[in-house]
């Protein structure tokens, strides 16, 4: 009998221990062991550093080519905003007119209620604009004839918004006798801004789709290292461990390489806005514009190592969820 | 600790593996289960460590029924059973001392308590001192005693082994054995599944005798 109590008493104690460890030190242990699967992800991502660095740079030229377009887009833009949408239309005359000929007519269009303004710029005048602002100042002092037109430009009221009134106005204007050719300023405006809402969606869907390929490599990436350490993930199970235990270290290494992947894209495009820096802001030069070169900008970079990690991560879930259940002890 | 209560497994492909299973053991019990190959000694401990369900009956561990366990609860119950493998199922690019500690740092444990338990259980298999070692410069023998300290580190009320000694000799089986005998000697329950007929002779304690899926002698 006293032997049997001593054995319950031993086998209390054997229980007892089973939940052992008080709440700090498990809280501690829990920090730890995330620490580890950290920092053990980043040792074997270096270790296999040759089949890394490969995956690394394939997600970063998918990544890079979604935010170098991006990047295009937003420096087109910029110079898109700089242009205002006026509803100017240009008059543009006829060579054999004079130029009293054209201030009467100019007169005589300002009777219309519709227009604010008239403004007739004589040949002289576009001339030396030109020279100005063009930047083939000397080319064109070469030429024997000016070659430019007289042109009146003519402000319409702004009340005048509707775009119907307008073009009725432009084709009323255009049918004078003395005009070759009658043009809304904001036309081509408006088609450039459509162009880059284009542009934009372009990038948006494109994006998307890279996107998806980086989630896509990063779970093939995942699932190759899964089915290379299987056996320690059947030894794990067959002691008793959670599947988000097992998954810690695996969603680490697809944090880090998503991250890197990041870092290598955001080099890239940096690289690439560096050599492309100085020619077109001489070209920009040219034409007296003040467009400066765009770079990815504190936010945009911490979005792209943001989106780039979150894509790493959830691409190894994916595959985390779906493989891990079939990987059973035998 | 353990009840069989009239368990059938049928595999589709393989039809019946057991039939009617039934047996009890107590806390603190150790016993053999045997049987020769595909007689269902595998697929019984299998059963035990929640690797397979039964089609039929029931399986109660530490009180807790086995088949309406859920998945997210099989961890817990592995918890419960130390597991001993015929192949040992050592990591092996760990040291010995990370390979023993595993258990502990899945449960959860603080570095302290870790290193305090590891050495514990290496000092009860005699390998105190092997601690930063590879398995693969250990004997059979030796890594047998690594899977032992693993499966006891956490000290669970109950350790099953499948084959332990398979890939031992005669003397190291004997030396293995009594390792086990003292786990049972401080309340555990021990189940070994061996077909070593000679060296359950030398040993008394109760044996289970599985024979086409069918328990023949308990």
């Amino acid at each position: 009998m006293k032997q049997v109590n001593k054995k319950l008493d031993k086998r209390q104690r054997w229980q007892t221990k089973i939940s052992g460890g008080n709440f700090v030190d498990k809280f501690h242990a829990y920090r730890n062991h995330h620490a580890q699967a950290l920092f053990s992800s980043l040792g074997r991502l270096v270790a296999s550093r040759f089949s890394s660095a490969l995956t690394i740079i394939v997600l970063a030229i998918a990544i890079s080519l979604a935010s170098g377009f991006y990047i295009l887009v937003a420096n087109l833009q910029q110079l898109a905003g700089s242009l205002e949408a006026s509803n100017q239309i240009s008059l543009f005359l006829k060579d054999e007119v004079s130029e009293a000929r054209a201030n009467k007519f100019a007169n005589s269009i300002k009777i219309n209620p519709d227009i604010q303004d008239v403004k007739v710029i004589t040949k002289e005048q576009a001339l030396s604009e030109f020279q100005v602002y063009s930047g083939f100042g000397e080319a064109i002092k070469t030429l024997e004839k000016n070659p430019l037109p007289m042109v009146i430009q003519v402000l319409p009221k702004k009340s005048l918004e509707n775009e119907r009134a307008l073009e009725a106005l432009l084709d009323d204007l255009g049918r004078a006798a003395e005009v070759d050719f009658a043009q809304m300023d904001m036309q081509w405006v408006k088609r450039l801004q459509s162009i880059m809402e284009v542009a934009r969606r372009g990038v948006t869907l494109l994006s998307l789709l890279l996107g998806a390929g980086v989630l896509f490599i990063t779970a093939n990436t995942i699932r190759l290292e899964l089915y290379n350490r299987r056996d320690e993930v059947v030894i794990a199970k067959l002691v008793g461990a959670t599947n988000s235990f097992i998954q810690r270290p695996f969603l680490y290494s697809g944090f880090w390489i998503g991250f890197f992947s990041g870092v290598t894209a955001w080099f890239i495009i940096t690289t690439i806005m560096l050599i492309l820096k100085q020619p077109v802001e001489r070209l920009s030069g040219l034409y007296n514009d003040g467009f400066h070169v765009l770079f990815l900008g504190f936010t945009e970079t911490l979005a792209l190592l943001l989106i780039s990690s979150v894509l790493g991560v959830v691409g190894s879930w994916i595959v985390l969820h779906f493989q891990l259940r079939q990987l059973k002890p035998e | 600790m353990l009840k069989f209560d009239n368990v059938s497994m049928r595999y589709p492909e393989a039809g019946d593996v057991l039939r009617n299973v039934s047996f009890h053991l107590e806390q603190g019990e150790m016993a053999f289960l045997t049987g020769h190959s595909g007689s269902g000694k595998s697929t019984l401990l299998k059963l035990i460590a929640v690797i397979e369900r039964c089609t039929r009956g029931q399986v109660l561990l530490d009180g807790q029924n086995l088949n309406q366990a859920k998945d997210r609860h099989i961890p817990f119950i592995r918890r419960k059973v130390g597991l001993i493998f015929q192949d040992y199922k050592l990591l092996q690019d760990r040291t010995v001392f990370d390979n023993v500690a595993l258990p502990l740092v899945i449960a959860g444990y603080g570095h302290h308590e870790v290193s305090r338990r590891v050495r514990a259980a290496l000092d009860k298999v005699g390998l105190l001192g092997k601690e930063k070692k590879y398995p693969a410069v250990l004997s059979g023998g030796e890594q047998q005693r690594v899977g032992i300290a693993r499966a006891v580190v956490n000290k669970p009320p109950m350790i099953l082994a499948d084959e332990p000694t398979g890939n031992l000799d005669p003397e190291l089986s004997t030396e293995i054995m009594h390792l086990f005998e003292q786990f049972q000697q401080v309340g555990v329950t021990v189940l070994i599944a061996t077909h070593d007929i000679s060296l359950i002779a030398k040993m008394n304690h109760r044996v289970l005798k599985l024979d086409h899926g069918q328990l023949v002698a308990s």
